[in-house]
């Protein structure tokens, strides 16, 4: 530390110079976070999906209903602990711009299946008494200012109202939250018991199963059961575990995802590189200055050191803000207005981005430092 | 005049002797290059989605589907009321077929070529009019399916991207196989992401009875006032309730979502690289300022200007800003334009397939672009190169 002062004014000596480099790594750790939530929305969080449950559709497409009853037929296969079924709405609510998803539920199935919702006791009391009842994720209230008590009506897309009195109408009884990051709060779920009652055909037909096993590692074989179960029958499912599923459905998205965060990457790499070569220049046209240090006595390890430090520190710094700005930006939400319902910046990305901070100190600063150290004495003060 | 003069010659000094800084200066170029490929690259993504999601049909094609459905797949018509659609005045008649076809749009689950995973695929039921409403329907290989037989016709696209649609593959809807007939184009369009087949077999496959989801019909004239005139008479008549919307606006909205998610984190990429682009050209122009201080304070010695100074230094940013725009879109223009694929469609819940679209347009934006950041990079170091002190630098040397 005796020698920070010396790093110091180094950095000081062209201060234009030095902020620049600082904000382009900054820019740069900003983009890397942008790429971590983009990456992390795009997979849908496959990463917290549950390895103990399976998801079970019709074989055909998503959008085919299967029976309510094979909630009993798959709830006597051994090694199930519950089933839940689960019914798309897809309703407008007041513009169709407002994209949040609406499901139909039974409330103690999905409590049950769904731990990483959390909801206040008195809450899911009241849900169980109200069949109107709808609980809310957090963002989703946040955004359209649901509070409890409120009455959301949402205008049918697919499901019209037997008695042809639009809209449908939901009492907000919980706002739910997830119990950790990643979890998607946007969702907007409600009884099958008020909607089944009140729509319009299809009565008794749901739109997928979820059933959670009781050994994750016996999900496979159950999946293959209860698939055989249904063979040959008019509905014939297909059941997989919920990571593979929401995998499968997220690369329904195809290569254009995977295209944007190579291109990402590819930047945050590019920018790195420019500023690794700024920071690598400052040190090759301070030759004589070395010179003289080593001439004072510095050696050459402690050459290595200050230029090394110097290299650090502006990668660090500059990796720094730029993570701090991006978790406040990415914090903020999605910048599409609702296209991404998981957006964060997972912790351990946050980890990685500091690593590669370091790293480029390293990096940049490893090979001007290693020229400073084996430079000799006479050599660099004949340069000038 | 003189000043005139006097900038060109400065000018030309500076480009001149970029070779003297090239390490700098190819860095600028090489950053800029990069913000103007990446962000042509992107947006021209949600470009080539549009314009497949908007090319589709004729100017007179208009879709009747259930009132309150947002899509052909959430909307559900029962056969009464497509016979009242159907028996409208106004639908013109192509080649003596009435143009009017009763569809159902649904999906099934295909492996996509890329990722062996299912995607959405769509697939249209249609009838006899079904061709008669899309005058750029061209089959392109293999022939039409026949009615009342389980057979498919493929759009290019969907060919291309799913597997199993090649001309004599079949494939497996409910409880019976499918062949594959032939293989269509829509001159582009939507219509290529599909797979078609008849529409009666298709009810019975997904269990629908005789509803039907969508009419499309097709009224002599892409006008509005027809257009009102035909909306009025059936939102009127209280046999259907029904919502009714020209073709081009249906998928218009329907491309609203993902253009615009697209858009927006192109957008955003852009403007944070931009960002850092113009750090590097400050960068670059500052260190082209200071290793110049000798010559530029002999030339104010010699009498030259402060603004023949000012410009040179401008020039030579936008100079180096230009090279790496135009470096930049070809390079986009290479790599991104045509490039095919297919992505989903989140508000029809179904797999589009399109190719990216690097338009003039977006390659204008891109060296305007550029040029921005060259100004922006270049207007601060050429304001520090007018304002140096002539004998300071002068000694200094």
């Amino acid at each position: 530390m005796k020698f920070f002062p010396i790093v110091w004014s180094n950095l000081r000596r062209k201060k234009i110079r030095t902020t620049l480099t600082l904000l382009s790594i900054a820019v740069a750790f900003i983009l890397f976070g942008y790429l971590s939530a983009i990456e992390e929305a795009l997979s849908q969080g496959v990463s917290i999906a549950g390895a103990d449950r399976l998801i079970v559709r019709h074989k055909v497409s998503l959008i085919q209903l299967l029976p309510i009853s094979y909630h009993g037929r798959i709830s006597q296969i051994e090694g199930v602990d519950r089933v839940g079924h689960s019914t798309w709405f897809g309703g407008i609510y007041q513009d169709p711009r407002n994209f949040f998803a609406q499901i139909a539920v039974e409330p103690d199935d999905f409590l049950n299946l769904f731990p990483e919702f959390v909801l206040p006791e008195e809450q899911v009391q009241a849900w169980k008494q109200t069949r109107t009842g709808a609980i809310v994720g957090r963002a989703t209230a946040e955004r359209y200012g649901f509070k409890i008590g409120d009455r959301v009506p949402i205008q049918a897309t697919i499901w019209p109202k037997k008695d042809a009195q639009e809209p449908w109408e939901f009492d907000v009884v919980g706002i739910y939250e997830g119990d950790k990051a990643g979890v998607d709060e946007t969702q907007f779920v409600f009884r099958y018991d008020y909607f089944d009652e009140a729509r319009q055909g299809g009565e008794g037909e749901i739109g997928w199963y979820t059933v959670k096993v009781a050994d994750p590692d016996a999900a496979e074989a159950i999946a293959k059961q209860i698939d055989g179960t249904f063979a040959n029958s008019p509905a014939e499912t297909k059941a997989e575990t919920e990571g593979a599923f929401v995998q499968g459905f997220a690369k329904q998205v195809g290569n254009i995802g995977a295209i944007m965060i190579a291109i990402l990457s590819a930047v945050f790499f590019t920018i790195l590189l420019v500023s690794g070569n700024t920071m690598a220049q400052t040190v090759r046209e301070r030759v004589v200055e070395i010179g003289v240090l080593k001439s004072i006595g510095f050696t050459d390890g402690r050459i290595l050191r200050l230029v090394l430090a110097e290299s650090c520190l502006i990668a660090f710094v500059g990796g720094t803000l730029g993570l701090a700005i991006a978790y406040l930006l990415i914090s903020a939400g999605d910048p599409t207005g609702g296209g991404l319902p998981v957006f964060f910046f997972p912790v351990p990305k946050i980890m990685l981005g500091l690593g590669l901070a370091i790293a480029l100190g390293f990096v940049t600063g490893f090979f001007p430092a290693m020229r400073a150290m084996k430079l000799r004495i006479s050599e660099a003060l004949r340069r000038h | 005049m003189k000043l005139i003069a006097q900038i060109i010659a400065i000018s030309l000094v500076s480009i001149r002797t970029i070779p003297q800084r090239l390490g700098a200066s190819a860095a600028a170029a090489f950053g800029i290059a990069g913000v103007v490929a990446v962000m042509v690259g992107v947006l021209s993504i949600g470009e080539g989605f549009r314009r497949t999601m908007t090319s589709s049909g004729s100017d007179d094609s208009v879709l009747v589907m259930r009132s309150g459905a947002d899509s052909e797949m959430t909307s559900g018509l029962s056969l009464e009321e497509t016979r009242v659609i159907a028996d409208s005045p106004m639908i013109i008649s192509v080649d003596g077929e009435k143009a009017v076809s009763s569809e159902l749009f649904v999906i099934v689950d295909l492996p996509k070529r890329g990722t062996g995973t299912d995607a959405n695929v769509p697939l249209r039921g249609i009838q006899g009019g079904g061709v008669a409403v899309r005058p750029e329907f061209e089959l392109v290989a293999g022939r039409m399916f026949e009615p009342g037989k389980n057979e498919l016709i493929a759009g290019i696209g969907a060919a291309r991207e799913f597997a199993n649609l090649e001309i004599g593959d079949s494939i497996d809807i409910g409880q019976a196989d499918w062949e594959v007939v032939g293989t269509f184009a829509t001159a582009g369009g939507i219509g290529e992401s599909e797979i078609w087949t008849d529409a009666p077999m298709l009810q019975s496959a997904y269990r629908r009875e005789s509803g039907f989801q969508s009419v499309r019909v097709r009224i002599g004239s892409g006008d509005e006032a027809t257009f009102q005139e035909f909306k009025d008479s059936l939102t009127s008549d209280p046999r259907v309730n029904v919502k009714v919307i020209k073709q081009e606006d249906y998928y218009a909205d329907q491309s609203a979502l993902v253009s615009n998610l697209i858009n927006v984190l192109g957008g955003l990429i852009a403007l944070l690289m931009g960002i850092g682009a113009t750090f590097g050209a400050l960068n670059t122009m500052y260190s082209s300022v200071s290793t110049r201080t000798l010559e530029i304070a002999t030339l104010r010695a010699l009498g030259f200007g402060a603004v023949p100074v000012v410009c040179s230094v401008m020039v030579e940013s936008i100079f180096l800003s230009l090279l790496g725009g135009s470096i930049g879109g070809a390079f986009a223009y290479v790599v991104f334009d045509g490039f095919q694929t297919a992505t989903m469609n989140w508000q029809s819940f179904s797999q589009v397939t399109f190719a990216f679209d690097v338009t003039l347009r977006l390659l204008v934006q891109g060296v305007v672009y550029a040029t921005l950041i060259g100004l922006v990079g270049g207007c601060f170091p050429a304001w520090r190169a007018a304002r140096l002190p002539i004998s300071h630098a002068l000694r200094s040397a």
